[in-house]
């Protein structure tokens, strides 16, 4: 028996997120990991409130890109090495269904997860109330735009023992290009000015990874599965 | 028509073609550079703002150039062999990585070099710059992931995908002086209409262009030969072929 492509998407994305509830401490660490990495700065510059205040955007991004890196590594591991991963794709549907599927139900997981945690580093980093909306936005386009780039590079490495390290060197020069925007977005919004043109390109980065990541991960995973 | 095709992409012929191929790319780059080397240094005049410091552009231009062409030359090739399956073009982007990444590493050095009189700085956090340390790391990415895998046919697919990937950095490289406000300069030779530049220190800049492509041809049809040769090494004509 065949199902649709959006209903079996629906099931592998109720599936992955009830797994992730069933396990809290998964959905919980890389969002400690943040805090402890924003926690870092002030703590090895100076805790003066204008330095904090400028460094704050970078600070915030950096951040959320290593806590997103650290829980993609498990995206498709635990199911590749218990051939979950195999027997969907046997199932019939095409690979890209499941790769959308499991990659939004990590960014509903972890890149959700930050965006509700921003405000309260963004407080402790003396960011601006009035600045949290276009952090917020551009926190949710990047980290989408993040989950697309590492299911690409997390599909690459999943057959490999060491593939972290391997997971970080390819997937962090894909995503300087978001670092740049996401933060300057923020510190636009900080300094007062329009952040519009940065939140834009986020927006035109997020729809582009949105549409060929998943063609790409399906066929990193074709090559490692086989 | 498409038996011919994979006929020329067998291993053997194109093991006896590199080796052809190679003396003469040799001879055309020597000469090339030679003459682009002897007139850029001794021969063209001094830049009006820059004086003597922009000589450089003879070995930096090119070998910045040239990092794209082996980036594209690599993506190519992998794409080639994952679509139509021809292995060797596996041997063709494992053999250009490393020397895209060294070219690379030169257009940066000798980059931060003449950064250092002109803008009183080794490096600047420019895009120009910064996104061809991206192309570096991108080269590190492909080349460590290839090797990551314990079946080496799986390591080629794996990078031949990554480097495919990768090509959205290319044009980002080569626009981003166009797209941002950049301490780099723009592009003076690559351009419709008449370049931006004298032909007495034009000439000697498309010398070095062309000579670096022959070099990159040669050193490439040398690597591959060694590709072609290890992963062929179970067959009889590689037996034959390195019989002393």
């Amino acid at each position: 028996m065949s199902i649709g492509a959006f209903p079996a998407m629906r099931l592998i994305l109720r599936r992955e997120l009830r797994l992730y509830f069933r396990r809290p401490d998964q959905l919980l660490q890389p969002l400690v990991f943040f805090l402890i990495v924003t926690t870092l700065f002030p703590l090895a510059l100076s805790p003066r409130l204008s330095l904090l205040r400028d460094m704050a955007p970078g600070v915030l991004w950096v951040a959320a890109l290593l806590s997103s890196l650290l829980s993609l590594e498990t995206l498709f591991k635990a199911d590749a090495e218990d051939g979950t991963l195999e027997q969907l794709a046997l199932s019939g549907q095409s690979l890209g269904v499941i790769v959308i599927a499991k990659t939004l139900a990590h960014w509903l997981v972890s890149g959700v997860a930050l965006v509700a945690m921003s405000p309260l580093v963004a407080t402790a980093l003396a960011i601006p109330t009035d600045a949290f909306p276009v952090m917020f936005a551009s926190l949710a386009l990047g980290t989408l735009t993040l989950s697309w780039l590492g299911a690409i590079g997390a599909g690459l490495t999943v057959g490999l023992r060491r593939g972290s390290v391997l997971l970080s060197l390819i997937v962090l020069p894909l995503a300087m290009p978001l670092l740049i925007f996401g933060a300057s977005a923020t510190d636009r919004a900080i300094g007062g000015e329009s952040p519009a043109g940065a939140l834009y390109f986020l927006g035109a980065l997020c729809v582009f990874t949105t549409s060929l990541a998943p063609v790409a991960a399906a066929a990193a995973l074709r090559i490692t599965l086989e | 028509m498409w038996t011919w095709f994979y006929r020329l992409a067998s291993p053997p012929h194109v093991y006896r073609t590199a080796a052809a191929l190679t003396p003469w790319f040799f001879a055309v780059a020597a000469v090339t550079i030679g003459y682009g080397l002897i007139d850029g240094l001794a021969f063209a005049p001094p830049d009006y703002q820059q004086g003597d410091a922009f000589r450089i552009i003879y070995v930096h231009a090119p070998s910045a150039w040239l990092s794209l062409f082996a980036y594209t030359t690599m993506a190519f090739a992998g794409a080639v062999a994952l679509i139509w399956r021809i292995k060797v073009g596996y041997a063709v982007a494992a053999a250009a990585a490393p020397i895209g990444a060294s070219f690379t590493l030169v257009a940066l050095v000798t980059g931060s070099l003449w950064g250092r009189p002109m803008w009183g700085t080794y490096w600047a956090w420019d895009p120009r710059l910064t996104s061809e340390l991206i192309l570096l790391f991108l080269y590190f990415g492909v080349i460590s992931l290839r090797q990551a895998f314990e079946d080496p046919a799986r390591g080629d697919r794996a990078a031949a995908l990554l480097g495919i990937v990768g090509v959205i950095n290319v044009p980002i490289v080569h626009f981003s002086v166009y797209w941002w406000n950049s301490l780099h300069q723009g592009g003076t030779v690559m351009r419709l209409g008449k370049p931006e530049m004298a032909t007495s220190m034009l000439w000697p800049l498309l010398a070095m262009l062309f000579g670096f492509m022959c070099f990159f041809g040669a050193v490439l049809c040398m690597r591959l030969r060694g590709e072609v040769l290890n992963r062929e090494r179970q067959s009889t004509w590689v037996r034959e072929a390195v019989k002393p």
